[in-house]
């Protein structure tokens, strides 16, 4: 695969951060194409080429870095969490955020709260950045798949 | 811990710039670190600064490129670093959020506000390159 322009990159790289400073905002396309200075049919191919997944769910794995800095950090009610990272409803803010980590924001919560750390030793956002979701499916095609594993075994031979 | 008290320990270390014309401005005028070594070779230009509070240690702003890469291998090394994936530097600052306000008048692309966090303030910023500092405060 042919590289990409770095000066292109570096204006990739612009939107990127601009998700990564204000992740609770909406970041359709032609607002990160403007910020990037690309038109909006090359925006979405050149990003995902640039930095492995589509940006709306760079977004999405930035939303759960927050969630969960906040879940772990502070003792702010789960729903204002939910309303603080950008999501609409409680509801959905709940499914996706279990869809993608594997546990419910309480769990993770309750969870955290009960473990020693260190975190002061190490730059947040950096850390922060370290457990961020690795999503690197859809969360569709994940929901799909944990339903999958959970049933594995008696149902192999029938995964085409 | 004092600075600089034998001969020994780590006294460079390079970072990738894309133009290091470009690199030394942003460093020496945006930043206040102080040119320490422009030595030319050639097309090769060893060029380091330093931060006027750390004399025993120089940042060098390296451009990747033959011959001491094949040109596939610099093409590679500008792309990561024009993406951000160069490793965390952090500067270390008496007053983050004043040397926010002083850095952003000058045209430092800030990535991160200062916030308040774990009893210290960090903002983040980073250089035309693309490589990526944080910059927190000292703990007093």
């Amino acid at each position: 695969m042919p590289g990409q322009d770095p000066e292109l990159l570096r204006r990739l790289l612009r939107a990127k951060d601009r998700m990564d400073a204000a992740s609770h905002e909406e970041w359709p396309v032609p607002r990160l194409a403007q910020v990037s200075g690309v038109s909006e049919a090359h925006f979405a191919r050149s990003f995902k080429e640039a930095f492995g997944i589509p940006p709306h769910r760079y977004l999405l794995t930035r939303r759960i870095e927050r969630a969960t800095f906040l879940l772990r950090d502070t003792d702010l009610p789960i729903t204002e969490i939910a309303f603080q990272t950008g999501w609409n409803s409680l509801g959905t803010f709940g499914r996706v955020f279990r869809d993608v980590t594997g546990e419910s924001p309480g769990q993770l919560r309750a969870r955290e709260k009960a473990t020693p750390h260190r975190r002061d030793q190490v730059p947040a956002c950096i850390l922060g950045a370290a457990h961020r979701p690795d999503l690197t499916i859809a969360v569709s095609e994940k929901r799909r798949q944990d339903a999958g594993d959970s049933m594995n075994g008696s149902q192999e031979t029938e995964v085409p | 811990m004092s600075q600089n008290v034998g001969s020994q320990g780590v006294g460079v270390v390079g970072l990738y710039v894309r133009d290091q014309e470009e690199a030394l401005q942003f460093y020496a005028e945006k930043l206040g670190f102080r040119l320490h070594t422009d030595v030319r070779n050639g097309d090769y230009r060893w060029l380091t600064v330093q931060h006027p509070d750390q004399p025993s240690f120089q940042l060098g702003l390296f451009t990747p490129q033959a011959p001491m890469h094949d040109s596939a291998t610099a093409q590679t090394l500008r792309e990561i670093v024009a993406k951000g994936a160069m490793p965390p530097l952090v500067l270390v600052v008496d007053d983050c959020r004043a040397a926010y306000d002083r850095l952003r008048a000058r045209g430092v692309e800030f990535t991160q506000e200062p916030i308040d966090r774990y009893g210290s303030v960090d903002a983040g910023f980073r250089d035309p390159s693309g490589n990526g500092w944080k910059m927190i405060e000292a703990r007093q």
